[in-house]
């Protein structure tokens, strides 16, 4: 039962109630009119403490979607932040108004003060650079709709596996399945960091390979993860002018690949996929932004305990 | 030798280690207690060569969970009637709260006014303690 819970980190749902939330997605994604208004009456609150276009435009979709209606703000400059107000009183506040909230805060854990502090359901919409659990709904629904199933796949993550919350997340949610094995593909500097290394991977005992190079492991991989890598993030541009190429997915690479490995991306791409793959029938991440949407809606349901 | 009177009734925190004691004191909020209290530095030891002993009055109640995350190897005697009554063993506290203070600066605590500083053990065997709103591991320096 998930309705009142909030959604802090994948871990928060047992496998079985994330299996809950994406097969009603799918419900979703077949008759979506049918759910037009599940949430006639209900308001979701967006605290966007950085902005995100992408992730809060996704919610408030859903919301929508669900016949129900939203508020909020998307940056600490619009909010009583700026006044130094802390996120345990701003969020005591909007449970008067709201029914659900989805935050986005630069500070690890400020979703999780905010859950502790209401009985309102909170959903983490990223905190820093530690979780991002909507997108891992997100990336769960794409996997699953288009390999058909969450089991058995070498999955390689590349670029950024230091500060992309979006890898910290799908790690701890596909490692509670079965035979799944990673590839980790980054430079030394933005390894993954030592908690998901030590405490899922490890720990676990999950078959997991670190490596610097994509194109020496590319062919082996059913699921290609990317993220960006920024310039600013190495400590001498050296490194980043010797490494960079290796991080840009093009077609040159992709003809090692297996012909039904999927691309994914969380999104925003900058230069990390060359626009050429864009037309590659692997290249799934815009149909993975929709699923994101179709995913946020039936977790709102949920969470909010609606049916229809 | 130095000596230090027997206590009647209370505490004797043994095998500290040298020169924790005021550290102990601290996390053990001693000074805001309205009891004696004894802190003897540097005493000869068998186990550990040189030890701290802390000497408490009076006072039994306290928590003393925390000082199995600070050292499980300390020993506690409690004391009644100038009798030892009692040992506690510790050991390491599933959770402490306001003890230590998280150091990742991208953490909520670093902001967030009165908000608690909550540590769970995630791996007995190597003593790791995690915030539990951003994960990092406490390391003590």
């Amino acid at each position: 039962m998930l309705k009142g819970r909030s959604l802090i980190e994948p871990k928060d749902l047992s496998v079985e109630e994330l299996d809950e939330v994406l097969d009603l997605a799918d419900e979703i994604i077949t008759n979506p009119i049918a759910f037009a208004d599940a949430c006639k009456g209900k308001v979701l609150a967006t605290l966007f403490y950085e902005p995100s276009t992408r992730t809060r435009l996704s919610f408030e979709s859903a919301m929508l979607r669900l016949g129900g209606s939203i508020m909020g703000f998307s940056s600490a400059n619009s909010s009583s932040a700026a006044k130094g107000e802390s996120v345990a009183d701003t969020i005591r506040t909007i449970a008067c108004y709201a029914d659900i909230a989805a935050m986005r805060h630069p500070k690890e854990g400020a979703p999780m003060i905010a859950a502790m502090s209401t009985d309102m359901p909170v959903i983490n919409a990223g905190d820093g650079g530690h979780q991002h659990p909507t997108q891992t709904l997100t990336d769960l629904l794409t996997i699953r709709s288009l390999k058909g199933r969450l089991d058995n796949f070498l999955i390689g993550l590349c670029g950024d596996l230091k500060f992309g919350r979006t890898v910290h997340s799908l790690i701890k949610a596909l490692s509670r399945y079965n035979n799944i094995k990673f590839i980790l593909i980054s430079p030394e500097e933005l390894k993954i960091p030592e908690y998901i290394r030590e405490e899922i991977l490890v720990k676990n005992n999950i078959e997991f390979e670190e490596v610097e190079r994509l194109e020496y492991v590319i062919e082996k991989l059913d699921v290609l993860y990317m993220t960006r890598v920024q310039k600013e993030r190495f400590f001498n541009e050296a490194d980043y002018i010797r490494l960079k190429d290796s991080y840009i997915l093009n077609m040159e690479k992709l003809e090692k690949a297996k012909k039904d490995m999927t691309i994914l991306h969380p999104l925003p791409r900058v230069n990390e996929i060359s626009v050429e793959v864009d037309n590659d029938p692997r290249a799934c991440y815009f149909k993975q932004a929709k699923y994101g949407m179709f995913v946020r809606m039936a977790l709102i349901m949920k969470l909010l305990g609606v049916e229809i | 030798m130095l000596k230090i009177d027997s206590v009647e009734k209370g505490l004797v925190i043994d095998h500290i280690q040298a020169g924790k004691a005021m550290e102990i004191y601290k996390y053990l909020n001693l000074d805001k207690m309205d009891c004696s209290v004894a802190i003897i530095k540097n005493a000869k030891s068998k186990k550990l060569r040189k030890k701290d002993i802390i000497k408490v009055e009076n006072n039994i109640s306290m928590d003393l969970t925390v000082l199995g995350f600070i050292d499980p190897n300390i020993t506690i005697n409690v004391i009644d009637n100038g009798e030892i009554i009692d040992k506690i063993n510790l050991e390491l506290p599933s959770e402490i709260t306001n003890v230590v203070k998280c150091k990742n600066p991208r953490c909520i605590t670093s902001i967030e006014q009165e908000v608690s500083h909550k540590f769970k053990l995630t791996d007995k065997e190597n003593k790791i303690y995690r915030c539990i709103y951003c994960d990092t591991a406490y390391e003590e320096n």
